[in-house]
């Protein structure tokens, strides 16, 4: 189960004294935009069931930067929202943190008890649910709700709080603030159930917001506008943004950077336009090909033969094993860690490792997260 | 109650969706005997399990057993104390003030116990379950009847009903099993009901409707089946609900009539030798107690058991024997 | 809300008229009151006087009509045993009842909370286990029997308490604590499971992520939605109480309505019967409306009227 970093643990503690300094001096400010905000190491979940213990998440590892978006792309159950909640803090009772860091500002949330998160949860970190019909109190009215984090983490009375809920409902676009300020969750349409909820998750300016399939349950054109609303608060607030999604077209829109997740393990990262233009990991190779572009009519649709494994049953060498076309013996002992890609020539395609220091782009220049693959062959992958 | 643990709770969406696909493979019998097996890992409902059965056995074979030690009179052994083998084993439990023996006595007022309130929770079940599910299936003015009647019976004191029955016909085991069911069939309507009207608005329903399957033929394949589990829970727990009534009412003096014998009847008789022979009232009321709360526990089990949005929490108490465990070796 | 309320009322009141006919109708089948009031060697003629002169040889309809009318006129009728106005006896009885009834659910809903919202914070944990069993043996004993182990322990035994009678605070004691037994049981299992349900509810995740506190988390989020069903159980309770909590008040001699029932039904005191009947089913019925309104308050979802267009 150990993997990256236990074979560096020295670049690893220093990376994170980096971050921690940089988290201090930017505590202050607002973030520039593209510091590293959020880094994920090794992060590893555990689920009891009654049938034994089964790992959720395994050795997940990403960074998510200032007025970015990362998007964490999978199917579902291959534990994209387990890891969301783990970031947040907001796990089911018979889930565990069994391993990582999630180093926010320089801060380890993993290794603070939850009394201590609870300082976090607002202020430094929000989080968008799919289902704002279950995710707001059906008893209380969205102005309660708005205002509660103000009312906690910045000791306003119920006035006070409501002038804040109330720009808050302008500036995520809800038409009528101070009419509908005192209306109950069911009382509005979908759309403006996920801005609100959006809202609520931005209302302290929070470094970053982690949004699990926002717009899944939206009509089309909905989805469009709050995808919107995403971006233009993501560049007011210069926040980080995880969006957590298994729809390739949004990440190809929205996102900066990609982390392709399968069974509980990224298996590929990177910007975007790389990944998708020249995938390292058969995983994402196959999801991309599955895409219907250019299709005559009539021809048959690409898709990944057989289905993700069981939790309980995950093989012990690589976690695709068993839908790769290019599976090799090794492949079934060994299982393949995320490492830096190289190109065919053999230097580094793009930017740094994500285990190792963040780099210090000078300004003017983009700077580029790191291109990763969990592949023995992701070398040879496109030579097939 | 609202079915409030539906979606985007993780813990039903992954550990035990999984669970479930890896059970169809091994077929049906296999998901019965996990039931059995996750019986066996909870201590409380594998006891209360024990009990009840041993109850039931006593009250199946108990009586023939004593052959007539139960009604055999010896004012030589009168008002003797319990927990003493001096006066023989049938007095173990100490004697009333004829010299009867309080064991034969108790195990011969188990069957009566158990053949009022076990027929009582039959016909209440099967009656309020079949008219609560055809009425929420239907909606409509079947419904709105139904729902009165179920008003009317819940309102209506049950103990002038008892009376009556008592005064009118002869107060008969069978007749307070008739009362008992009467009184208690609006609570599985209004269960069955509320189930059956939130199935039958679910799109499997209507596929069936669209198939051109009637009614009846939907409401046994496609409603009973996932009302049922709910119903059985309930029907445990109506177990002790009717066999405290059938107390209190004996216990009154309009239920059981001596020469039989019940719990709650035994109870009423030792009340008035409190002071001298205690155990006379409190070895019955030991018996009731012991035997609702076996069913309340094992209800509650259930309630969780067949309920697979809950079935995880099943998983939880273990907690600390494996949370230390690697997946791997967990896996059976 | 009052289209709300008038519909209900309509709605209620259907069921009251049935039970009030019902009652009157079973009553008049368990006999001739005449075989209990006159002595045993009474002539058919004195019988027949007797029985005419309560105007029991009309018709049954003949009867009931007679009843509503008088009732109309808020005339119910005499006690067959005492002579007395049958709706001054039931006036009477009824606060007994009701201050033991009101004592007890206010007792047992405290308990509950706190002890079911305790449960539920960590489900299976320590206090999840003793809880849920204590309550489940709360909801699983008789009360009678418990009355009278009380009685056996604390008024003979250790004569802390007198065994019945309603003078003093001590006489409460032994009545409260049986009655609230089960309610308490059924209470905290019902506060216990709808939190941990609530508790379950993406929308605690959120307030979590919002950095609510575990205590505004369950007192401020979970509880309020949890109440609903918290509340409809304890409103059917207290109705069990209001009818009477006829064990507990014949064990201990309480002077309220579910003895005068049990009294006049053995007694075929027909015309206190049907006030006392009566008397509890209009409390019901007034106290399933307040129940109805406890819910629009917790929960705008049930408001039936919309304030707002």
């Amino acid at each position: 189960m150990k993997t990256a970093t236990d074979q560096a643990p020295a670049k690893r503690s220093r990376a994170a004294a980096t971050a921690a300094a940089a988290g201090t001096g930017a505590a202050t400010g607002q973030a520039k935009a593209h510091d590293v905000v959020l880094q994920v190491r090794d992060l590893a979940v555990d689920i009891r069931t009654h049938r034994g213990t089964v790992r959720a998440v395994n050795s997940v590892a990403f960074e998510a930067r200032a007025g970015e978006t990362l998007a964490l792309l999978g199917e579902s159950g291959c534990g994209k929202s387990m890891t969301a909640k783990a970031l947040a803090g907001i796990m089911d009772p018979v889930c565990d943190l069994a391993d990582g860091e999630i180093l926010l500002n320089g801060t380890d949330l993993a290794a603070l008890t939850a009394k201590e998160r609870l300082k976090f949860a607002g202020p430094e970190l929000g989080i968008v649910f799919q289902d704002a019909l279950t995710a707001l109190n059906p008893v209380y009215t969205v102005g309660t709700q708005l205002g509660e984090a103000f009312r906690i983490h910045r000791g306003l009375n119920a006035k006070q709080a409501r002038v804040e809920a109330i720009d808050l409902m302008k500036r995520v676009g809800i038409p009528e603030p101070e009419s509908r300020i005192n209306s109950y969750p069911h009382q509005f349409s979908g759309g403006m159930r996920q801005r609100i909820l959006i809202a609520m998750a931005v209302a302290l300016n929070p470094r970053l917001l982690i949004a699990d399939e926002p717009t899944t349950a939206l009509d089309v054109t909905v989805q469009a506008q709050i995808m919107q609303l995403l971006r233009k608060l993501r560049e007011e607030g210069q926040m980080a943004v995880i969006l957590i999604t298994h729809d390739l077209a949004v990440v190809a829109e929205e996102a900066d950077s990609v982390a392709v997740m399968y069974a509980g393990n990224v298996v590929e990262s990177g910007p975007v336009s790389e990944v998708f233009a020249d995938p390292r990991h058969p995983y994402t190779k196959g999801l991309l090909e599955s895409v219907p572009v250019h299709l005559e009519r009539g021809a048959r649709l690409k898709s990944i033969a057989g289905s993700p494994p069981e939790l309980h049953d995950i093989p012990a060498g690589c976690v695709y094993q068993s839908r790769c076309p290019l599976v090799q013996d090794i492949c079934r002992a060994e299982r393949p860690v995320l490492r830096p890609v190289t190109s065919v020539t053999g230097t580094p395609v793009t930017g740094a490792p994500v285990t190792g220091t963040p780099v210090n782009v000078p300004s003017g220049t983009e700077p580029r997260p790191a291109r990763t693959a969990a592949c023995h062959f992701s070398e040879e992958i496109n030579n097939v | 109650m609202k079915s409030s643990l539906t979606e985007g709770v993780a813990p039903d969406q992954l550990p035990v969706a999984h669970e479930h696909q890896n059970e169809k493979n091994d077929g049906k019998q296999d998901g019965r005997l996990s039931l059995f097996r996750l019986l066996l890992k909870d201590r409380f409902a594998t006891v209360s399990a024990l009990i009840l059965v041993f109850v039931g056995l006593t009250a199946l074979v108990g009586p023939a057993l004593m052959g007539d030690l139960a009604t055999k009179q010896n004012l030589l052994f009168a008002n003797k104390a319990p927990f003493t083998l001096a006066h023989g084993w049938e007095y173990f439990l100490g004697s009333d003030s004829l010299g009867r023996s309080m064991l034969a006595r108790l195990v011969v007022a188990s069957r009566t116990t158990l053949s009022v309130a076990l027929p009582a929770v039959a016909v209440a079940l099967f009656v309020g379950s079949l008219w609560g599910v055809w009425a929420g299936y239907h909606r409509g003015w079947r419904e709105n009847v139904s729902m009165r009647i179920a008003d009317v019976i819940m309102s209506f004191p049950s103990l002038l009903l008892a009376v009556v029955v008592l005064y009118v016909f002869s107060p008969s085991a069978a007749n307070i099993v008739l009362i008992l069911a009467l009184t208690r069939i609006p609570i599985y309507l209004r269960t069955a009901r509320a189930e059956s009207a939130e199935l039958q608005s679910r799109t499997f329903v209507d596929a069936a409707r669209t198939f051109g399957a009637k009614p009846n033929a939907i409401i046994v394949r496609h409603v009973i089946p996932v009302v049922l589990p709910t119903l059985l829970t309930l029907a445990t727990l109506e177990f002790c609900y009717v066999m405290l009534a059938e107390s209190s009412l004996s216990f009154l003096g309009i239920g059981i009539q001596p020469p039989d014998v019940s719990w709650g009847l035994m109870v009423s008789q030792g009340r008035q030798y409190l002071q001298t022979a205690w155990w006379l009232s409190i070895f019955p009321g030991v018996a009731i107690v012991v035997t609702t709360i076996a069913a309340n526990v094992l209800a509650a089990w259930l309630r969780i058991a067949t309920d697979p949005a809950q079935r995880w929490r099943l998983a939880l108490p273990r907690k600390r024997l494996i949370a230390r465990i690697p997946a791997k070796e967990a896996k059976p | 809300m009052l289209i709300y309320l008038r519909k209900r009322i309509v709605s209620s009141a259907l069921p009251l008229v049935v039970v009030i006919v019902g009652v009157f109708a079973l009553a008049r089948m368990t006999g001739n009151p005449a075989s209990l009031y006159l002595p045993l060697n009474a002539t058919q003629q004195m019988r027949d006087d007797f029985t005419a002169r309560n105007g029991l040889d009309q018709p049954l309809l003949v009867q009931m009509a007679d009843y509503f009318g008088g009732v109309l006129r808020l005339d119910f009728g005499q006690s067959l045993r005492t002579g007395q106005d049958a709706a001054a006896m039931a006036l009477r009885a009824f606060p007994a009842t009701l201050q033991l009834a009101a004592t007890t659910m206010v007792l047992a809903v405290l308990l509950a909370l706190v002890v079911g919202c305790w449960a539920a914070l960590k489900p299976n944990g320590i206090a999840d286990r003793i809880s849920s069993f204590v309550s489940m043996a709360a909801a699983s004993i008789p009360d009678f029997w418990l009355a009278i182990v009380g009685i056996w322990v604390f008024a003979i035994t250790l004569g802390w308490l007198p065994t019945s009678g309603v003078s003093g605070a001590g006489a409460w004691v032994l009545p409260i604590a049986t009655l609230l037994l089960r309610p308490f049981g059924v209470l905290v299992q019902i506060v216990r499971g709808s939190m941990v349900s609530a508790l379950s509810e993406p929308y605690i995740k959120l307030a979590r992520s919002r950095g609510a506190g575990e205590l505004r988390v369950v007192t401020h989020h979970a509880l309020r939605n949890a109440a609903a069903p918290a509340l409809t159980v304890a409103g059917d309770l207290t109705v069990g109480l209001v009818n009477g909590a006829v064990v507990v008040e014949t064990i201990f001699g309480w002077p309220g309505i579910g003895k005068l029932m049990i009294d006049s039904i053995l007694q075929r005191d027909f015309a206190v019967l049907q006030a006392a009947v009566l008397l509890t089913a209009v409390a019901i019925f007034a106290l399933n409306i307040l129940i109805d309104m406890g819910y629009a308050l917790l929960d705008a979802r049930v408001r039936p009227v919309t304030v707002k267009a």
